[in-house]
């Protein structure tokens, strides 16, 4: 570390205890006058700024206010010692055990940082780790997808995004702007929950179907969240209905595995479409867009009895592959 | 998320922490401060030597903060840092907002994987946690959810980690979508990766004589066995978009033409050329490690995606989709 950063940590470290320590605001000549007093008025009021600017994001709180009750002209400043530092947290050494653990769960390096920079303050007072009474396996929280650090930020900045969005199916992404209200995870994958300002109403957004960079375009606290909002029942409101529906197929004997761990009913050798093999009666509990899909990859080794829709659907797009009959229809 | 710049803002973040835990814990050795940071000593060396240019503003020698330098760099030195003079530093900082996020969800995931008692000691500490960081946060705003799978599938990663780290085999009855069976194989695990919101366990496996990813929602059962692994131990596989299906020797290459409902595909598997085409098609070529999972896909997304080259697969897959169909005739 090269010795400018030292100077410049010095006079952060500085800064913070100076106006720690006084009981009343101090004023800019004054921490001019001790901490940068061979800095011209440009260099000083552009550095002052910056290192007032850094200790914030530190988590200092730099409380700015009149020095004199009488002249208003003044600015001063402040930080107060109760504002300062992390209340008294007393953990019990079960608490601080469950604690450690958390450093692991993050599979994302800024947030696993994060929670470690975390663990480290909350345990600089000294408390017992207790692991003994944990039964508990490690989850990880993977969050891959490019945006999710521009949303998780702008989530807690209350600050708008504009983003280019690709729904499912659609040729081409469309621009987005969004006021997020939260970040979800839902089956393993990341949502985004806010109010679609362009529409004037809430609408979710899948992270992995955002294209290219998130930009944050809106100042921090620039809007409200609705008092009362739940991210999550929001986004359960908003995803596409669950699937309930159920559908009959018969299943070649040996084939279909995946159709048959989890199926409703299986009733076993029934007539089916041809007899170069047994066939089974399999009553499954799906429904949406998907189960089409599904049930097409099984190519012969399936048969698809109801509903008719479903049905009508798997005939549809086999007779659109298969060469000459389509005209046959 | 921004890149913090590293520097003086780094090192007054890691004095601050600092000065809390050696006022806690009394005389604390060098190295042991060290490994507590997660820096190394020379870094904690250096941060002290910034310390003690610090202090109260009187400028006079009594008001700087109070470091014993020579034990530390002096050879005859116990290592032991001491620092006095610092009172008012003596408690850490308040968590950040992103500290604070960072570490509430993923309390919140762990309490989702465990125990009722455990889960009990886990809503302790996020209560604690929740009321200190009540200000300022958006903790409720960022859900991580349950783990896809829930506790069952958490615990597998578990074991299958810990298999890993003891280099012990594993008896696995995986279930092949592509050849929709269900198998039984004994693997030397690699270690558990994700990717796509899925997890995996890359392994090299006995019965394919290769290395294969098994995806763990996949996995019906999996015994741990005794035997040690037979095949030298390796990291798993980085599941970027490159490594995520390694081309083996059988692996080919077929060039589909996707309309916009079957484009997800291409964030799925690996293909090496996307070419953009009217009305939002793309040309593709995609790695494909066995024909019948190619038939399986190209069923599944039919009538959305077509082969370009080479004919035998465009001639397969409609010898394929016509045996299907003719089921309905």
């Amino acid at each position: 570390m090269s010795s400018t950063t030292g100077r410049k940590s010095e006079r952060l470290l500085n800064l913070l205890i100076m106006l720690l320590v006084q009981r009343h605001y101090v004023s800019k000549d004054r921490i001019r006058e001790f901490l940068y007093p061979d800095a011209s008025t440009e260099a000083f009021e552009k550095m002052f700024e910056r290192d007032k600017e850094e200790l914030r994001s530190l988590g200092v709180p730099i409380e700015v206010g009149n020095m004199d009750a009488y002249f208003d002209d003044e600015p001063g400043y402040r930080v107060r010692p109760d504002r300062l530092s992390l209340p008294d947290i007393a953990l019990t050494p079960d608490e601080a055990a469950v604690i450690g653990l958390a450093t692991r769960v993050w599979q994302h390096a800024r947030l696993a940082d994060a929670t470690t920079e975390a663990v480290r303050k909350l345990t600089a007072l000294g408390v017992e780790v207790d692991e003994s009474a944990l039964d508990i396996a490690e989850p990880r929280l993977s969050a891959d997808e490019p945006s999710f650090d521009v949303f998780w930020e702008a989530t807690q900045e209350r600050s708008a995004v504009e983003f280019d969005y690709r729904r499912p199916g659609a040729p081409r992404s469309t621009t987005r702007h969004l006021q997020p209200w939260g970040v979800v995870r839902y089956s393993g994958r990341w949502y985004v929950v806010g109010l679609d300002t362009d529409r004037g109403e809430e609408r979710v957004f899948r992270l992995s179907r955002v294209e290219g960079e998130a930009r944050r375009t809106g100042a921090p606290g620039s809007y409200d969240v609705p008092p009362g909002t739940d991210v999550r029942a929001t986004a359960v409101r908003l995803a596409p209905p669950p699937s309930t529906g159920e559908a009959v197929v018969l299943v070649r004997r040996d084939a279909g595995i995946a159709l048959r761990t989890d199926a409703v009913a299986i009733e076993a050798d029934v007539v089916g479409p041809d007899t170069s093999t047994a066939w089974d009666r399999v009553r499954i509990s799906r429904g949406g867009q998907g189960v089409a899909d599904e049930l097409l990859g099984y190519g012969a080794a399936v048969y698809v009895e109801s509903p008719a829709e479903l049905r009508t659907e798997v005939v549809d797009r086999l007779r659109a592959v298969v060469p000459g009959a389509e005209v046959a229809r | 998320m921004s890149v913090q710049p590293a520097g003086a803002k780094d090192q007054v973040a890691r004095l601050l922490t600092l000065v809390p835990f050696l006022h806690a814990r009394g005389p604390v050795r060098l190295d042991d401060a060290a490994a507590a940071l997660g820096v190394p000593a020379e870094q904690v060396l250096a941060d002290l030597n910034v310390l003690l240019m610090c202090g109260l503003p009187g400028g006079y020698p009594d008001d700087l903060i109070d470091v014993d330098l020579d034990a530390l760099e002096e050879s005859g030195g116990d290592g032991v840092i001491r620092v006095t003079n610092a009172d008012y530093l003596a408690r850490p900082l308040r968590l950040t907002p992103t500290e604070a996020t960072a570490i509430i969800v993923a309390l919140r995931a762990l309490r989702g994987s465990a125990a009722e008692e455990t889960r009990e000691i886990v809503d302790r500490a996020l209560g604690k946690l929740e009321a200190a960081a009540a200000h300022g946060t958006a903790v409720a705003q960022i859900d991580p959810g349950d783990a896809p799978g829930g506790p069952d599938l958490i615990r597998l990663e578990a074991e299958l980690r810990q298999a890993t780290s003891r280099r012990r085999q594993v008896r696995l009855s995986y279930y092949v979508p592509s050849r929709d069976e269900q198998s039984e194989r004994i693997v030397d695990p690699r270690g558990v990766v994700t990717a796509h919101g899925f997890t995996y366990l890359d392994a090299w496996c006995h019965s394919a004589e290769a290395p294969r990813l098994f995806r763990l929602d996949r996995i019906a059962e999996a015994e741990v066995l005794d035997s040690e692994i037979q095949t030298e131990p390796e990291p798993p596989r980085d599941l970027g978009k490159e490594g995520f299906f390694e081309s083996s020797p059988e692996s080919t290459v077929a060039t589909l033409e996707l309309d916009p409902a079957a484009r997800w595909v291409v964030e799925y598997y690996p293909v090496q050329a996307v070419r953009r085409r009217r009305g939002g098609v793309l040309e593709v070529d995609l790695v494909v490690a066995n024909e019948r999972w190619l038939q399986r896909l190209l069923l599944r997304l039919a009538p959305h995606a077509r082969v370009i080259a080479p004919s035998s697969y465009a001639d397969s897959f409609a010898a394929a989709a016509e045996d299907a169909l003719r089921l309905y005739n």
